[in-house]
């Protein structure tokens, strides 16, 4: 018997050891840390709630957790919107399909900051060029306010995730069985009512995937921050996870970031699980 | 009426692609112009296509130094994810006890914790160990790694019958000949999913290393991008070459892996 198990914890020996060093303890140590005075070199005494009740009259933490908010719930909206209408134009069996696929898809393989850096030229530079052909205002001085900053953030994210997205619903849509159309055709349904009816439902569960990715991807989002804005101007486009960053790295206090980590970890756990109960439901009842 | 329907909706499919494809024309349109060009005008084809860009932002990334140091840890990384998540999904698929469900509950739940709630005592933990190096940031990729890994694995490796292991250990093969032997080439098609995840997301990975290799000669791509991106921020043309040149290797591989790339990410995006 103790033979037999023998091999399974060799199997198991490497990832459980990674995955303790590397995430149990470290978020065990965080949980604790949170609660002490530790400056990343020592920690010395218990505070307590003390860090929890100063974040949450901490004006620039707010701000970060209420643009995050925003923006994810402008990114979600835009990245399903553009994702199932990208997944329908390529499923209509086009002679474009499959180079409209690759194109779609494409952004996806580049990294964050990288996608970042391109658009922060295309904004900055790009735009203020069609400002000047226009005489058009708005086109200049793009990324140098809150408003223009945050849709350009939503503009890079459903660029760079409507293609991801498009994936997922293409997979759902091409198991949607033709007779079920091809029959509600026969029966006089227009093409609005057929999407309105068969598809819509049936791709649901594709959107409970879609809308859990886009939704932890928005609210964890720091290289396309990092790259785009940089947080600017004056920390006014800056998300949580690059609060956070900076409050450890830039401003070394550690404890006061690492509380602000944990309630970090509980809005994207609360979120996630949340969205995932709702629209498990609402397929159920579809 | 079909046939203006799909009319309608491959021209506008055709815009959207255009659209989409619009960055990376004026990256590279504007890569190829002299710093007034692009002051100057942003939306114009190049007057004389100009390569010293190329060649200055080539040097100035150190770019084949550079390159290597990305596919050294990501090859390492990815390679070391596969086969240390295909041996724990066996072991977890294989013996239905308690223990193994507690163990994969726990892999998967480790999903939800973001990175930002570990990042400062794991980078803390690491420095006391003075593994802020290569070797750590490899380590630390199985540890993020992993749980989609055997995630992905697990869900496959439930459909293939157990009786084949008892057919294979009948004829005298041990658990780890069972599994290299036997059922590993079986999981090749997710083998090829996990590790166009994996690398995909090692390769581009930023903040990682950026907290824990930040030593100028052993940078990958990303971080030694931002570094230079940051120096050249007012010099347009250098830093567009820079971009194209960090994108150039992925839009090749992607040339060539199209379809096992779109499968991939599709299958592990649906399970």
């Amino acid at each position: 018997m103790r033979k037999q198990s023998l091999w399974y914890w060799l199997f198991l020996f490497p990832v459980l050891i990674a995955l303790t060093v590397v995430v149990i303890i470290p978020f065990i140590f965080g949980l604790y840390y949170s609660f002490t005075n530790w400056n990343g070199i020592q920690s010395t005494e218990f505070v307590g709630f003390k860090h929890y009740i100063k974040l949450f009259q901490d004006g620039e933490f707010l701000h970060s957790i209420w643009f995050t908010t925003k923006f994810a719930i402008a990114s979600v909206f835009f990245i399903n919107f553009f994702g199932l209408i990208l997944a329908l134009i390529v499923t209509q069996k086009l002679k474009t399909s499959k180079i409209m696929r690759t194109i779609f898809f494409m952004p996806n393989l580049i990294g964050g900051l990288i996608l970042g850096f391109i658009w922060q030229f295309i904004f900055i530079k790009v735009f203020a060029g069609i400002g000047d052909l226009l005489h058009v205002e708005g086109f200049r001085g793009w990324l140098s306010t809150t408003e223009t900053g945050f849709w350009g953030l939503v503009i890079l994210m459903s660029w760079q995730m409507a293609g991801y997205i498009m994936v997922i619903y293409i997979a759902y849509l091409e198991n949607i069985p033709q007779e079920l159309l091809e029959a509600a055709e026969i029966d006089g349904a227009n093409s609005f009512q057929r999407f309105r009816h068969i598809t819509f439902p049936l791709v649901a569960p594709a959107f409970t995937v879609s809308m859990f990715l886009t939704l932890s991807n928005s609210f964890k989002l720091y290289d396309q921050n990092l790259s785009l804005t940089g947080g600017g101007p004056y920390d006014s486009t800056q998300m949580v996870a690059m609060n956070i960053f900076k409050t450890a790295f830039s401003e070394n206090q550690m404890a006061y970031a690492q509380s602000k980590a944990v309630i970090f970890f509980l809005i994207v756990t609360v979120i996630s699980l949340t969205q995932v109960y709702f629209n498990k439901k609402r397929e159920v009842e579809m | 009426m079909g046939k203006v329907r799909k009319y309608v909706i491959e021209i506008i499919g055709i815009i959207l692609a255009l659209i989409w494809l619009a960055p990376f024309y004026l990256m590279v349109v504007n890569s190829f112009k002299t710093k007034r060009e692009i002051f100057v005008d942003t939306l114009r084809l190049p007057e004389k296509f100009t390569f010293k860009n190329y060649t200055e932002a080539f040097e100035r990334l150190d770019f084949i130094q550079t390159f290597f140091n990305s596919l050294l840890i990501t090859v390492i990384s990815v390679g070391i994810i596969i086969v240390f998540s295909s041996m724990a999904a066996y072991a977890l698929s294989r013996r239905k006890r308690k223990i193994s469900s507690l163990i994969f509950f726990i892999f998967v739940g480790a999903m939800l914790i973001p990175f930002q709630s570990v990042m400062i005592p794991l980078v803390y933990i690491f420095g006391k160990m003075n593994m802020l190096n290569r070797i750590g940031l490899i380590f630390m990729y199985l540890g993020f790694g992993s749980s989609l890994s055997i995630f992905l694995y697990h869900g496959t490796l439930n459909g293939i019958p157990k009786a084949l292991d008892e057919a294979a250990t009948i004829d005298g093969a041990n658990r780890f000949q069972v599994f290299w032997y036997v059922i590993f080439p079986m999981l090749k098609p997710i083998t090829v999913t996990v590790a166009i995840l994996n690398t995909i997301w090692i390769w581009n990975d930023y903040l990682l290393p950026s907290l824990v290799i930040n030593k100028e000669g052993i940078q990958t791509i990303p971080l030694k991008m931002f570094f230079f991106f940051g120096e050249y921020t007012k010099q347009w043309h250098l830093a567009l070459a820079g971009l194209t040149i960090a994108i150039i290797p992925v839009i090749i591989s992607y040339f060539f892996a199209q379809k096992q790339i779109i499968k991939g990410i599709s299958e592990g995006a649906v399970k």
